[in-house]
């Protein structure tokens, strides 16, 4: 019996032992070499193996990076910083030179639209999917513009980023969201569009809809009333097709659209009671050099003799702060309105 | 004895059909059946799998548990004796054709897990063959998997285009395949 069970152990210990002897053997005298740029450019991409660059996995972009030139920016996913990491270690930029900022988005949900009965046509009831519900009656509001609520770009979003949050609204969470576009694609009403992660004054609004009938469904949608475009010292604001539309590229955000906006549809970022700013000038510092007089879009500054100190007209003031960064002596603030 | 070996060899590939009869292997069966492309590559590992796995279970059997008396230790020795040999074989493949080993991708380590190769090696062991039958009878079953699975993949590639209920395209309509298949293959029990 005892040599039964003995013999059973060894066998099986001695045959495991054989085959892992030659395995290994076999694996020092098989190897095969691995490029080591491949395992490094493997190990700085996300490795969420999501396969939105085309390929089956991080692996097999990694050695199509390394091997056939495929460019890094491929993967819709990487972050910037790890992306200049992989084109400096495959010699594609030099270390240290100086890139322009790259330009890091997430998505951005151009609805505010209320949640409150009389903006609504009926109490939709069916399946919780925004697709679904466009199909009845093109959606339960009474604005053909406004976002379902339903959370088809919740269901798409890989990454956890986005949830819903009051007024049946989604919410973006920048930190998570990496841009890769699947809520674009998801969304039925085209209400997501992919933005500069670093700004912060949005329209938040996709209603191409005629100022008046725009205002008889929504409290807050653009009416395409232009207030915003006269406001703007940055031309960076255009109304077209009854929507206000931000230039990214221009926009500084001052603010002075959001403080203008008469049915608050342009937005601040995190500050709800954002009212606009007003420059504010130190009075000892003035020296009346007129630059400031001279830069105003707004005829806001009082003063244009040389040597006479600055004052601000608040009223005429939109807080743009070309003033405030033209100053060669740095004495004008930009306060917020209160 | 040669007469004996061809009909090893026929009744392995069409007769005893390790997946259209003997209902083993149908994992790979069905999901890599759906490219004539890939199911050749599939088809062709398993089969030098099978062959390998074969010769070496049955010397095992033969060599070492049947003078131990330890016949009870056959299915442990033999996955792991076929675990190790297709670990091998992938290595060697990987050194030797990397182009192979390119085209075989995924399927290779999947075989490890394929129970048509531990059946084919019981099955041996169970009918008493001896060395050499093994291996025909092991090649047999193999190329009767190839078979298999390249009429399925044939069939699959053309229902791909054809009009289907909804609710019976894909996994569905594949099942209902195979069991036509399986039933056609019934015909050949008379053969030997």
């Amino acid at each position: 019996m005892l040599t039964q069970i003995v013999s059973a152990v060894l066998v099986l210990g001695v045959l495991g032992f054989i085959f892992g002897a030659i395995l290994s053997y076999a694996s020092v005298k098989f190897e095969v070499k691995i490029d080591p740029q491949i395992e490094k450019t493997l190990e700085l991409l996300p490795g969420a193996n999501c396969g939105g660059c085309g390929f089956p996995g991080c692996a097999a972009m990694a050695e199509a990076i390394v091997t056939k030139g495929v460019p890094v920016s491929t993967c819709p996913v990487i972050s910037s910083l790890n992306r200049i990491k992989i084109e400096e270690l495959l010699g594609l930029r030099k270390p240290g030179e100086v890139v322009k900022k790259p330009v890091v988005k997430a998505a951005l949900i151009k609805c505010n639209g209320l949640d409150t009965a009389e903006y609504k046509k009926f109490e939709y009831m069916g399946v919780p999917n925004c697709q679904a519900a466009v199909l009845l009656q093109n959606g339960p509001w009474l604005c053909p513009h406004r976002c379902m609520g339903l959370g088809s770009c919740v269901a798409a979003c890989p990454f956890d980023a986005i949830k819903i949050g009051p007024q049946h609204l989604p919410i973006v969470d920048e930190d998570k969201c990496t841009a890769c576009g699947r809520c674009v694609l998801a969304c039925p009403k085209q209400i997501i569009e992919l933005v500069d992660k670093e700004k912060f004054v949005h329209v938040k609004c996709n209603s191409v809809e005629r100022g008046a009938d725009t205002r008889k469904v929504c409290k807050v949608g653009c009416i395409g009333c232009g207030l915003c475009v006269k406001v703007c010292a940055y031309d960076a604001i255009k109304v077209d097709n009854n929507l206000a539309h931000i230039d990214y590229e221009k926009c500084v955000g001052c603010g002075a659209c959001v403080a203008k906006c008469p049915q608050k549809t342009i937005i601040m970022e995190d500050k709800p009671q954002f009212k606009g700013r007003v420059a504010l000038i130190d009075q000892d510092a003035c020296i009346g050099c007129t630059i400031c007089h001279k830069v105003c879009k707004f005829s806001a500054v009082n003063g244009g003799t040389p040597k006479e100190k600055h004052s601000i007209i608040s009223d005429k003031c939109v807080g743009c702060g070309l003033c405030a960064e033209k100053c060669p002596k740095k004495c004008i603030s930009m306060v917020d309105k209160a | 004895m040669s007469a004996s070996i061809i009909s090893i060899f026929i009744v392995a590939i069409f007769i005893e059909n390790f997946v259209l009869n003997q209902i083993l292997g149908l994992c790979p069966f069905i999901g890599v059946s759906n490219k004539i492309d890939s199911a050749v590559g599939m088809g062709l590992a398993v089969t030098f799998v099978m062959v390998m796995a074969g010769v070496a279970t049955w010397s095992i059997q033969a060599f070492l548990l049947v003078p131990l008396k330890l016949e009870y230790l056959q299915t442990i020795s033999f996955i792991l004796v076929i675990a190790s040999l297709v670990q091998f074989v992938e290595m060697v493949i990987r050194k030797t054709a990397p182009a192979l080993y390119q085209s075989l991708g995924v399927f290779l380590p999947l075989i490890t897990t394929n129970c048509a190769v531990l059946g084919v090696a019981l099955l041996n062991i169970k009918k008493n063959y001896g060395l050499v039958e093994s291996a025909v009878n092991s090649f047999g079953g193999g190329l009767g998997f190839f078979f298999a699975l390249i009429i399925m993949a044939g069939i699959r590639e053309r229902l791909d285009v054809s009009e289907i209920p909804e609710a019976m395209r894909g996994a569905p309509i594949a099942f209902v395949t195979a069991g036509l298949l399986a039933t056609a293959f019934m015909g050949f029990s008379g053969l030997v």
